[in-house]
């Protein structure tokens, strides 16, 4: 078992304040591969982000999370940060007075130290970070400014995944990242990772629509419901629940 | 970008530390008794040469201070300080005054090597261009305990027609320029620290900066406590003749002691016509221990008079040091078209205290004046804006804008801000903007989900709270203000 390279998941509960959220996942996304997560609103998504990812409001009651190997859930968010793991927030988080290029190098010089790579001096990072930038076809000022600070709903979610680009993670988790995205700016999105694909890049895509998925082709769907994954299947799943909605699923998990 | 990168950097080596500031200078020092009464004026008069009038200013303030009470209006709580338990003159002991850095008794010279303070005159970054090399030099004055120790540059400055030198050498030499302006921005009996101070101040800087001279390089005083049971009271007095440009930094440490110390001192500031005066503070004075053990009492009285039209005084100041603080920079605008600008950081942790803001004096007509106030409160701390911006009727379409944000650590300091308005003139307008805010969680956990660690998160999210103010800093200062900051929290989360 500690052999598979990718997430593995395997009963995993957590609680907020007491309440369960996740109540036993088990998920297996192999490295290299794509899995949406779908599923109603309150069925525990952003939750599973947000445990992957480290956040300690949630409390881990059962079960266990390995990255390639390594126990997850031991680790601080920026020792995972380091392994590899990436949230791509739901709502960006603003941090007044902090432009973005000076927090994208801080962040991927961290990262970078934490493997024993050397950094990046301003210079070879603004090239980089420029490449990246006009690939995702955002504006110059994008790296002067204050961090989400001022974004428009689709800025922020681009500047997300302007982050993954630049930061290169293992497993990028995206929480509704599509949201809020024009139909352009959701191909730009979508290629945008899809550039990224390959044996050493894995990403967990949670969604409500189709849409996003038919630029972003994954190679498993799951679906989630009241904190257990009730459906699990190929990219036609998804068209499959666009037409028939959560209802039936719903009816078949009780 | 390059500062706040650098200042991640460095923050591992620095807050290993903690106070790296904190060591004693062994030296042999001339001590005058405990106590405070005429003799001890007279003598501090007597060891600094000064002739009679200056004495008999001490004794004015001197006995105008008998009379005062210590204020106690401030947001900060100490038990109370006996005036006669502190000695009021120490001094390296030696004969004459140093006539050169030569003569500065090398102890003392490794000590402000230590405090990273570059008094050997040198040439700065090989390979810059010649022209611009003389620019980013800075004349230093270093003040040790009583006496000043040394001041650079001294002949640079001479051809400019600037002068740039202690206080006390300034009594002997520029009598009269002394004269007409000590005293006339701060009076002696102005509040009881500033009596004191007039009473028995020992050293500081003095700088006249001549009509229509901008001042070659930053002028720069590095103070520097260091004899046990000693207050330090230093006077600094800056007059920029009309048409002038200058630059002023002062920073400032001490060493770490159980007990508290107290500084007091007083800093006057004057600008002619068209004059600017740009001042800026680091001041990182010991601030106690976790325990709110020790630290220096920082009872200050900074005041700037923009006598005349079109003149300019900025105050920039980073506080992040000092057990207690009681300090409010002050501009009093005459001038028409005067400007008076307060840029503050200021940080508490622990059980710091710190009451501190301005106050704006407008009298000239059409007189504008800026305040941007952040304040940074962690551990069990209390940090306080106090403000006054107050329009006299002659002071026609004068202006003021305040923004005062504060910045909550942890879920046991405290944060107030208590502005006062006064407005006598109906054209005047006055804004007022405030704000309180937490280092939210949310915001820490990107910055860790990002991959930096959350004493790296927190100086991140500080440096850019406090980004409007650091970026009025000479940049020298900004580098070391940002290591400052960062330092200053070192284990305010988690």
């Amino acid at each position: 078992m500690l052999d598979f390279r990718g997430l593995n998941i395997q009963g995993l509960a957590a609680a907020i304040n007491d309440k369960p959220i996740l109540k036993g996942i088990d998920l297996k996304l192999p490295q290299g591969e794509v899995h949406a997560l779908m599923g109603p609103n309150g069925s525990g998504k952003s939750t599973l982000g947000y445990v992957l990812s480290g956040r300690d409001d949630f409390e881990v009651t059962a079960g266990s999370v390995t990255f390639n190997g390594v126990d997850l859930l031991d680790m601080q968010p920026e020792q995972r940060a380091a392994a590899g793991v990436f949230l791509a927030f739901q709502a960006p988080i603003e941090l007044p007075g902090v432009n973005n290029a000076n927090f994208l190098r801080t962040a991927l010089n961290a990262v970078r130290r934490a493997h024993g790579e050397s950094e990046l001096d301003a210079v070879q990072f603004l090239k980089l970070a420029r490449a990246e930038t006009k690939r995702l076809a955002m504006p110059d000022d994008t790296l002067k400014r204050n961090v989400n600070v001022g974004f428009s709903g689709g800025e922020k979610k681009r500047n997300e995944v302007l982050q993954v680009a630049i930061l290169r993670p293992k497993l990028a988790i995206l929480d509704e990242t599509d949201s809020g995205l024009d139909i352009d700016a959701l191909k730009i999105v979508a290629d945008g990772v899809n550039a990224l694909r390959g044996p050493d890049f894995s990403a967990l895509v949670i969604t409500h629509h189709q849409r996003l998925l038919e630029h972003l082709v994954p190679n498993r769907v799951h679906v989630l419901a009241d904190g257990r994954i009730v459906r699990s299947g190929g990219p036609e799943l998804a068209r499959e629940l666009e037409k028939s909605g959560y209802a039936g699923l719903m009816a078949e998990a009780v | 970008m390059t500062a706040v990168t650098e200042t991640l950097d460095t923050v591992q080596s620095v807050t290993q530390s903690g106070y790296k500031w904190g060591f004693e200078t062994t030296i042999e020092m001339d001590l005058a008794p405990k106590g405070l009464n005429e003799d001890i004026i007279r003598l501090i008069s007597e060891r600094k040469q000064e002739p009679e009038w200056m004495l008999e200013w001490r004794l004015k303030a001197y006995t105008a201070w008998l009379k005062m009470d210590e204020p106690h209006w401030a947001r900060v709580d100490h038990p109370p300080i006996d005036y006669q338990d502190l000695h009021y003159y120490a001094a390296p002991k030696k004969k004459d005054g140093p006539k050169s850095l030569d003569e500065v008794d090398p102890e003392l010279l490794r000590m402000y090597e230590k405090l990273g303070i570059p008094l050997k005159e040198r040439a700065i970054l090989a390979g810059v261009d010649p022209d611009t090399v003389q620019s980013t030099q800075i004349a230093v004055d270093a003040v040790f305990d009583s006496v000043s120790v040394a001041t650079t540059f001294q002949a640079t400055l001479r051809e400019a027609g600037v002068i740039f030198c202690p206080i006390s050498e300034a009594v002997r030499e520029h009598p009269d320029l002394v004269r007409q302006y000590l005293g006339t921005v701060v009076p002696v009996a102005d509040n009881f620290f500033a009596a004191l101070n007039s009473a028995v101040f020992t050293d500081g800087s003095f700088c006249y900066i001549p009509r229509g001279v901008r001042c070659p390089m930053e002028l720069s005083t590095y103070f520097r406590i260091n004899a046990r049971n000693t207050g330090q009271f230093e006077r600094t007095l800056i007059i920029a003749d009309a048409g002038s440009h200058v630059s002023y930094l002062e920073g400032c440490t001490a060493p770490q002691r159980d007990e508290n110390q107290l500084h007091a001192a007083v800093v006057e500031l004057v600008a002619l016509d068209d004059a600017q005066i740009k001042y800026s503070t680091v001041q990182n004075w010991y601030p106690g221990d976790a325990n709110g053990k020790g630290g220096i009492y920082n009872f200050v009285t900074k005041r700037g008079a923009c006598r005349g039209a079109r003149s300019k005084i900025s105050w920039t100041q980073v506080e992040t040091g000092s057990a207690i603080t009681w300090k409010y920079p002050s501009c009093v605008l005459h001038g028409e078209d005067s400007v008076g600008e307060f840029y503050s950081v200021a940080v508490t942790n622990n059980h710091q205290q710190a009451d501190t803001g301005t106050k704006m004096i407008h009298i000239g007509r059409g007189s504008r004046s800026t305040i941007i106030s952040k304040g940074i409160s962690a551990g069990k701390s209390n940090n306080t804006y106090r403000g006054l911006v107050r329009m006299l009727p002659s002071a026609g379409n004068a202006r003021n804008f305040t923004q005062c944000d504060s910045l909550l650590i942890g879920d046991q300091s405290g944060a107030h801000t208590v502005p006062y308005i006064e407005s006598r003139n109906p054209t005047a307008k006055v804004e007022h903007e405030a704000t309180t805010s937490k280092i939210a969680d949310d915001q820490l956990f990107y910055c860790r989900q990002r991959g930096l660690s959350e004493e790296d998160a927190v100086s991140l999210i500080v440096n850019g709270f406090c980004k409007d103010v650091l970026k009025e800093l000479p940049m020298e200062f900004a580098v070391e203000a940002q290591k400052l900051l960062a330092v200053s929290l070192e284990g305010s989360v988690g």
